[in-house]
């Protein structure tokens, strides 16, 4: 880590190190503000269905998503008030919808009146089986709770109308509104909705009009859109082309890595007596698409490992440098973790109450705020539980056990046994879709930059400020740093300090990503032992190893076997790697014997 | 060695002690008199006396491996859990008769398991309560005591294993009932499992089988092998410069904890009828280590001690305060582990000495 001599160089005041504590904290705030800042301003607007497929890919957030129910429907419900709002103010296009009779709607659909929000409220609203019409014709909308509303000015009724009947789409009509809303996004100026269209065409290429399709394309600027336009263009020319118009398209579609293109060409492979010309295409094509697949397939996995690392790093951190500097193995640290989601919880209600203007943004107050909570207590718990246990580390690790159950107990009098509600802030939902088979959710990026981000911080603390040095030289020679003057008490609580308020971060992400409940930390607190056995005892570099190793691996091994045999496998393989490097991988060099 | 030496050092506590056991020998018969009677116990206190001495078993068997070998384990629910879960198969196979166990026919499977085989037998299944726990235990403290794992590391990774043996077996197609575990038990050998006289000698049995092992243990501990435990906690290093070959010594004190606290388990099953992953939690295995550290390390009584004084404490609070349990729980932990380093007996002989 360091090296001795540096030590005596330094002869800075003695409370330097509060000031740089400090300023790193401030700084650390500074960053994540303008990184969130400036990834608030990149966002480009992504539509529901994309999302949930995003959403999918990562089963945490799946299940997060499963708990959030209400707020979905909450969620819902604003987005049906603020496109109605749009929606009047063109005339109602969806009032019309639903009073028009079968020609008229297709016409409608056809040539849609309203705005795209309005369409796709439409689309929600008829998919979600809640629209319904009045025997006069009116409007009306049915929750998933059997109450229903007015349209659209949603006052809850109670005077049920005699033959209420639900909007359905024949598919005549089901086509028509495919093609509608592909037309109203293909005329849109944004190419994000314009790349929509192409994807809903591309769903519905059987009834597709080829000249619609050819002319798009000639008009189209954008690169990205005109790309998966003449993709589109290249599977309309295959479908139905003869030999020689095939075998051009296929030059196209073998830069494809869409599953669709794929199931394509292997329809067309299926066939009797192909053409060997166009056989062997089919074959470079198929070869082609399937590699790029598994290419981004891969590179999803990746990902998904790597955030899952990211998560266990931030768990594991704290946890790291608390052994490291103490030798306390810390069995409250997940609770601690759960206190930072718990703070983070707080501060969104906060806002929700105070500032509602501002929801989207209570994430960044909720960062300093979930460290702070969370390092106090873990002073707290030091001054008190753990100091008169230094040296004793089998006591500690009983007596801080004994803290995990009190303070997991403790938020469940106050918060309830539940899991309370952490909403994904705005800027951070969605994702971003890198091709067709490659989604890369915003808040698991955003957990791999806010690891990268306090790991940077954490080194920088460690190696360049004097409290840094401090900490590494309690850590190395405690009764040497002693001797110099160094007060190695006060150190302890600090560095628990720092690592509790680590544990707290970690909550505060964690809290975007899983559920946030009492149990939270119990989730965490295994795997975070894991990555600090396996990384050696208070080496940060080793619990970013270790973490990457497990989080990866983990991943890989989720594909092939299932999350909870990969869990057993990955423990099973960890005892080994015990067995070969009791130390874990880096080792703290001493010549201690007992 | 005398009994009274077996029983305690001092000849007071040696009577005080056997007395005790005693009472516990007799206290099942209780049990028969008809309900009428004063002195009759009714079926509820016959459970819970008949679990929480099979807990005090893993208690003692706990203290083994650490009061005297220094090897902290926080998985010993899980050698526990293997011996229930190995009787719990003859029990589910005496209630299925010759047909599959319900929960294998719910998930439509058409045979048994390999691993199920000769579970019809009590004998096999005996056999399994001591086999299984102890082999498990061999296979891991090998390899953990032959690379030298030990203190907070050690522990940790028993942690680690038992919270990946609990995973398995809350799988529905490892065979062992998933969620639910077995239950339902009607017969054992035949007798109704219900029945005042099975209660009666389940609970006997296993208040012989915890005075057996508290004598078998104690009688161990004198011997130079207990010695050399207690010289492996103090300092392994210096033993092994004296040409001791610790694995060995480690080993098997594990492999005997591990196969005791199997007993109790399979001890345990029967008397409350059921045993599911749950026992396997991570939780249980902490809070067993808490009943020794409670009760005092090292001193064979203070296991049972402190498993018996927590166990009734729990299981009163979780009925009257069942919110505050956790927090009493957790509040035993910290004040034993700050103020009483050798738990209630280590108190107990303050007293004594203060006295002198």
């Amino acid at each position: 880590m360091s090296h001795y001599p540096s030590y005596y160089k330094s002869d800075a005041p003695a409370n330097y190190f509060n000031k740089t504590f400090i300023i790193a904290l401030l700084s650390l705030l500074l960053l994540i503000a303008i990184t969130s800042a400036a990834h608030a301003h990149e966002t480009p607007v992504v539509h529901s269905h994309e999302r949930d497929e995003a959403v999918s890919t990562n089963t945490m957030a799946a299940t997060s998503n499963a708990v959030s129910e209400e707020t979905l429907l909450a969620q819902n419900k604003q987005s049906v008030t603020t496109s109605a709002d749009l929606a009047i103010s063109k005339g109602d296009a969806i009032e019309q919808f639903v009073a028009a009779d079968f020609t008229k709607r297709q016409t409608m659909l056809n040539q849609w009146p309203g705005s795209v929000e309005s369409l796709d409220t439409l689309v929600e609203l008829i998919k979600n089986d809640e629209l319904y019409q009045g025997n006069g014709g009116q409007t009306y909308l049915l929750n998933s709770e059997d109450e229903l509303f007015t349209y659209p000015a949603k006052q809850l009724t109670t005077e049920w109308p005699s033959d209420l009947a639900q909007v359905t789409l024949t598919n005549t009509l089901r086509s028509a509104l495919v093609f509608g809303q592909a037309k109203v996004k293909l005329e849109s100026n944004d190419p994000t909705q314009r790349l929509q269209a192409v994807a809903i065409l591309a769903d519905n290429i059987e009834q597709l009009d080829p000249a619609l399709i050819s002319t798009a394309a000639t008009n189209e600027q954008d690169d990205d859109v005109k790309t998966a336009l003449s993709t589109l263009q290249a599977r309309i020319d295959f479908r139905d082309g003869d030999v020689t118009t095939q075998i051009a398209a296929l030059t196209v579609l073998a830069d494809s890595d869409s599953p669709q293109v794929l199931v394509d060409v292997k329809k067309a492979l299926a066939a009797d007596d192909i053409d060997p010309v166009l056989k062997s295409a089919l074959l470079d094509a198929e070869d082609s698409i399937e590699q790029r697949i598994t290419i981004s397939t891969w590179i999803g996995h990746l990902f998904t490992g790597l955030s899952t690392a990211s998560i266990l790093l931030l768990a594991a951190l704290g946890l790291a440098i608390t052994f490291g500097l103490l030798g306390v193995i810390n069995m409250a640290h997940g609770e601690l973790i759960m206190i930072g989601a718990y703070a983070t919880y707080m501060v969104q209600n906060l806002f929700q109450a105070y500032f509602p203007s501002m929801t989207g943004w209570y994430l960044v107050a909720a960062i300093p705020v979930a460290f702070l909570v969370s390092a106090i207590i873990g002073m707290i718990i030091e001054r008190i539980i753990i100091r008169p246990l230094y040296g004793r580390e089998l006591e500690t690790l009983l007596a801080t056990f004994g803290v995990s159950l009190i303070l997991m107990q403790l938020v469940r009098m106050i918060f309830g046994a539940q899991n309370v509600e952490v909403s994904n802030v705005d800027w951070l939902s969605g994702a971003y879709q890198v091709s067709s088979s490659l989604v890369l959710p915003f808040n698991r990026i955003a957990i791999i930059g806010f690891t990268i981000i306090i790991l940077m911080l954490l080194v920088y603390l460690l190696n360049k400020t004097r409290f840094g040095l401090f900490v590494r030289a309690v850590t190395q020679n405690r009764q040497m740093a002693r001797a110099v003057g160094i007060s190695s008490a006060r150190i302890d609580m600090l560095a628990f300090g720092l690592g509790s308020g680590l544990a707290g971060l970690a909550g505060c992400a964690l809290a975007q990503v899983g559920n946030v409940g009492p149990d939270l930390g119990q989730t965490y607190i295994i795997d975070a032992f894991l990555v600090v056995v396996v990384g050696g005892v208070g080496q940060v570099w080793g619990a970013v190893l270790a973490s990457l190793g497990l989080g990866v691996s983990g991943t890989v091994l989720e594909i092939g076997i299932g999350a909870v045999m990969a869990k057993i496998v990955l423990l099973v393989l960890v005892i080994l790697f015990i067995q070969k490097r009791p130390q874990g991988l880096f080792a703290l060099k001493g010549r201690f014997v007992d | 060695m005398r009994l009274t030496q077996l029983l305690s050092d001092s000849p007071r506590n040696a009577i005080l002690i056997g007395l005790c056991f005693l009472v516990l020998l007799i206290l099942p018969w209780l049990h028969l008199l008809p309900e009428t009677s004063s002195f009759h116990l009714s079926a509820y206190w016959i459970t819970l006396i008949g679990k929480i001495m099979a807990l005090a078993m893993v208690a003692l068997a706990l203290d083994l491996v650490w009061g005297y070998a220094g090897i902290l384990s926080l998985g010993h629910g899980l050698y526990f859990a293997l011996g229930g879960y190995a009787f719990g198969m003859y029990l589910t196979r005496e209630t299925a008769g010759t047909g599959l166990p319900d929960f294998m026919r719910f998930l439509s499977w058409t045979e048994l398991p390999w691993y199920w085989a000769g579970t019809q037998h009590f004998w096999w299944a005996m056999a399994l309560v001591v086999l299984v726990p102890g082999l498990v235990a061999f296979i891991f403290g090998y390899f953990a005591f032959r690379s030298k794992i030990k203190g907070v590391y050690f522990s940790i990774i028993t942690q680690a294993m038992t919270y990946a043996a609990a995973l398995l077996f809350f799988r529905n197609e490892t065979g062992f009932g998933g969620n639910n575990g077995f239950t339902g038990f009607t017969t054992l050998l035949g007798y109704d499992i219900t029945a005042s006289s099975t209660r009666a000698v389940l609970c006997f049995t296993t208040a012989l089988a915890l005075l057996l092992s508290y004598l078998g243990l104690r009688y161990l501990m004198s011997q130079p092998y207990g010695r050399v435990l207690g010289a492996i906690r103090d300092s392994e290093n210096r033993l092994q410069y004296l040409g001791y070959r610790t694995l060995w010594y480690k080993l098997s004190a594990w492999v005997l904890s591990a196969v005791i606290a199997g007993i109790a388990g399979a001890l345990y099953v029967p008397q409350v009828g059921i045993i599911n992953p749950g026992e396997i939690n991570p939780v249980n295995s902490i809070e067993m280590a808490v009943w020794v550290a409670a009760g005092g390390r090292g001193s064979l009584i203070g296991a049972i001690v402190g498993a018996g004084t927590i166990n009734v404490i729990k299981t009163y609070f979780t009925v009257a305060y069942p919110e505050f349990w956790l927090l009493i729980l957790g509040g035993l932990f910290v004040v034993v582990t700050i103020f009483l380093p050798n738990g209630i007996i280590g108190v107990l002989d303050r007293f004594k000495k203060e006295k002198e």
